[in-house]
């Protein structure tokens, strides 16, 4: 089906069938209930879930089959979302020209730093991808003050030209829209107890995702993808047999900066608001870290990595002190303040202790990923028998 | 531009460039022997910091007496803290060791750290031996993670200041020295402290491994473990040793770091990126790579920091030391003093 093996094909339908249902299988705790903070069926974190699942199966196009590590694709996604709100603010509100433009900007961006990066490997290939990366976030938040906003940050305002749009009517800024449907727009069902935010947003950014995912695994599949996975395991001998690789990396490098800065026009056309933060090499290693803890080199490691990412962090770090309480309180009290004082520091503030032994529980325990921990487990339980020939 | 402005510049460099040499130091030093790359070792040189935080604290821990001849402000009768190393050692000799605490912390730190290194070796980095570079760095830098989180939730956010004694506060000035007019070049007392402090350091680990039968067998198995092993050494033990080695001059410079910045607990994380810009300059594998490299960086940060430079080429002190890399990675494959083979796969 549509080009896809069957195999594969399933596996972009179960992606296509989360996405489509994420309004309603991320809240599946009522309203109201104790557990209704675990729900994560809101528009801002599920536009967030997409949006990064985007970043990382580009991430993945370039790590996972040429084994480059790249530290500096959150330049990339800075500069996709920069050339973004500059086209919000310049040309017109509608997202289609800003997403489009994005992806465009951080396509040669990508291709300049990758035709010299590429020129070292292994770790020196790493560093200087950091060092761009990080030379374009000094710049942006110093001197390149008047394109990037410096450390306020660029963002739509009411005063921007907006060639295409009719000269502005009300009083407020308009918001990013989509041929007029506004991507802030939701349509809330209630069903029982429960309540479902169907956000326009996040269905463009899914929708987007979804095109993405499947020209992904095109790839992966492709001469081109082969190509790729050769360089991977023997880069030398492909250059014996007469093929010089380095188009072939620097392809792959631009696609999958060109991911990222499709992740960054999504970004700014959900919220209008760009800051040079975004290139920090921290955001370069939250993507290792999702495609890394998702499975390096499988199809979907990376999109669950993101979202397993992004819902912790937005999880543990909502939650305080009152609601342990309420949590433990049917324990006796002296109990009740020890569990909170046990649990206090690994939630709220201190999510980031959680992250940092989520890590390194993921990576101790399951080498490849969940991807290759739920794979290793499946093969033990049902392919024990295979498996002893 | 004057020569003793240029002076001032390279002196100015040389503290910076002195830590980044000692954490860099630490990194080739780990990744030569134990062919890791250790993401965590930033937060070592923060857990070296807040070694002389604690020894501050630790020496500060006072007991309280009232004193009814003096009154504070209320009119009730003051109350006067006096730290018991003071009751103890008598006022001077206690009054003394508050104020050389952070040097002191030399003493405290070096245990410590030796301790946290072995224990990282043995319970974490040995399992990772034959992991890929990736899993290692997010290991790694998940332990870095967790640590650093540890210390902010012991210490808080914020900066603590952890001032040099008295008698090295102030500055020296050099210019007179030199045949300058007074106050030209001057530097204060704690910088020239530091740098020689590293000098110490980096020339001890450096004849450790050259003259010392144990840096002899650690240098042949940097150079070929197999072979060494082949011979009945047991290197791996050899290897933990240098591992609590490198942990502890990581923490030194820590220690010693603190009169120049107040330590705060993301300070090894601003430090582990340049620091690795250091070692892969300097050329990975290569001590003396490192070492070159970081007074390198640093006094060219501390150049492009001068006002002149920064009229001339706006934005320059953000960027250099990464342009320095690109520069020098570009025009040498390996770094300035790398070996060839060492991790180009």
């Amino acid at each position: 089906m549509l080009g896809l093996n069957g195999k594969d094909f399933l596996a972009w339908l179960f992606v296509l069938f989360l996405v489509a249902a994420a309004p309603i299988l991320l809240n599946p705790f009522p309203e109201g209930s104790a557990f209704a903070q675990f729900n994560a069926g809101y528009p801002d974190l599920m536009q967030r879930f997409v949006i990064f699942g985007i970043f990382a199966i580009g991430f993945n196009i370039l790590f996972g089959l040429t084994g480059y590590l790249s530290f500096g694709h959150a330049a990339f996604l800075g500069a996709g979302s920069y050339a973004g709100v500059w086209m919000l603010k310049l040309l017109t509100i509608n997202v289609i020209p800003a997403i489009i433009m994005s992806t465009l900007v951080a396509g040669l961006f990508s291709l300049a730093i990758g035709y010299i990066s590429l020129r070292r490997s292994g770790i020196y290939f790493s560093i200087l991808t950091l060092a761009f990366a990080q030379m374009s976030f000094a710049l942006a938040a110093s001197v390149l003050t008047p394109i990037t906003g410096g450390e306020t940050g660029l963002q739509t305002q009411l005063g921007d030209p907006r060639i295409l749009d009719a000269a502005a009517t009300g009083g407020n800024i308009p918001a990013p829209s989509l041929f007029g449907l506004e991507m802030g727009h939701s349509w809330k069902v209630s069903v029982g107890d429960w309540l479902w935010t169907f956000n326009a947003g996040y269905y463009l950014c899914a929708f987007i995702m979804l095109i993405a995912f499947y020209i992904a695994i095109r790839i992966f599949r492709s001469p081109f993808g082969m190509m790729l996975k050769a360089v991977k395991s023997n880069n030398q001998r492909l250059g014996y047999t007469g093929i010089n690789p380095r188009p072939y990396t620097l392809a792959a490098f631009v696609i999958s900066g060109m991911y990222a800065g499709l992740a960054g026009g999504l970004m700014v056309s959900m919220d209008p608001l760009a800051g040079a933060e975004r290139m920090q090499w921290t955001a370069s290693g939250e993507v290792v870290l999702m495609t890394i803890l998702g499975g390096i080199g499988t199809l979907i490691g990376p999109v669950l990595g993101a979202g397993l990412i992004k819902y912790s962090e937005n999880i543990f770090s909502k939650i305080n002190d009152n609601l342990l309480h309420t949590w433990f309180s049917f324990m006796p009290d002296g109990v009740e303040n020890f569990m909170v004082t046990i649990v206090h520091p690994f939630v709220g503030k201190g999510w980031h202790l959680t992250l940092g032994l989520m890590f390194m529980l993921v990576v101790i325990f399951l080498p490849g990923g969940l991807v290759g921990g739920l794979s290793g487990l499946y093969k033990r339980l049902f392919r024990r028998g295979s498996h002893a020939q | 531009m004057e020569l003793s402005a240029i002076l001032l510049q390279v002196l100015n460099g040389l503290d910076k460039g002195s830590a980044y040499a000692l954490i860099a130091l630490g990194l080739t030093l780990i990744f030569g022997t134990l062919g890791v790359v250790n993401f965590a070792h930033g937060a070592l040189f923060m857990i070296g910091a807040f070694c002389a935080v604690s020894l501050q604290k630790i020496l500060t821990i006072s007991f309280t007496t009232i004193d009814e001849s003096k009154t504070d402000f209320l009119g009730n009768p003051a109350q006067i803290h006096t730290p018991y190393v003071e009751k103890w050692f008598g006022e001077a000799v206690g009054a003394t060791m508050i104020d050389w605490a952070v040097p002191l912390a030399i003493l405290l730190a070096i245990p410590v750290m030796l301790l946290v290194g072995f224990a990282m070796e043995r319970g974490l980095i040995k399992h990772f031996y034959k992991r890929p570079h990736a899993d290692q760095i997010l290991v790694t830098f998940g332990l870095a993670i967790v640590l650093q989180e540890i210390i902010k939730a012991y210490f808080g956010a914020n900066q603590i200041p952890a001032p040099a004694p008295d008698a090295l506060i102030g500055s020296f000035d050099f210019g007179v020295l030199l045949g300058f007019d007074p106050g030209t070049i001057i530097y204060p007392y704690w910088r020239i402290v530091y740098f020689l402090f590293a000098m110490v350091v980096v020339g001890a680990v450096f004849a450790f491994l050259k003259f010392t039968t144990f840096g002899m067998v650690v240098r042949a198995g940097m150079a070929d473990r197999e072979t060494v092993g082949l011979l009945g050494i047991n290197i791996d033990k050899r290897f933990t040793i240098m591992f609590g080695i490198a942990a502890a001059v990581a923490g030194l410079a820590g220690v010693m770091y603190t009169p120049i910045n107040s330590p705060n607990y993301h300070m090894g994380m601003d430090f582990l990126v340049i620091s690795f810009v250091v070692v892969v300059v300097g050329g990975m594998g290569s001590l003396a790579g490192a070492v070159l490299a970081g007074f390198i960086l640093g006094i060219l940060e501390s150049f492009a920091s001068m006002r002149e430079v920064i009229q001339l080429i706006p934005g320059i002190n953000q960027v250099v030391i990464y342009l320095a890399a690109i520069v020098i990675l570009l025009a040498r494959p390996r770094g300035l003093l790398g070996r060839k083979g060492v991790m180009e796969s």
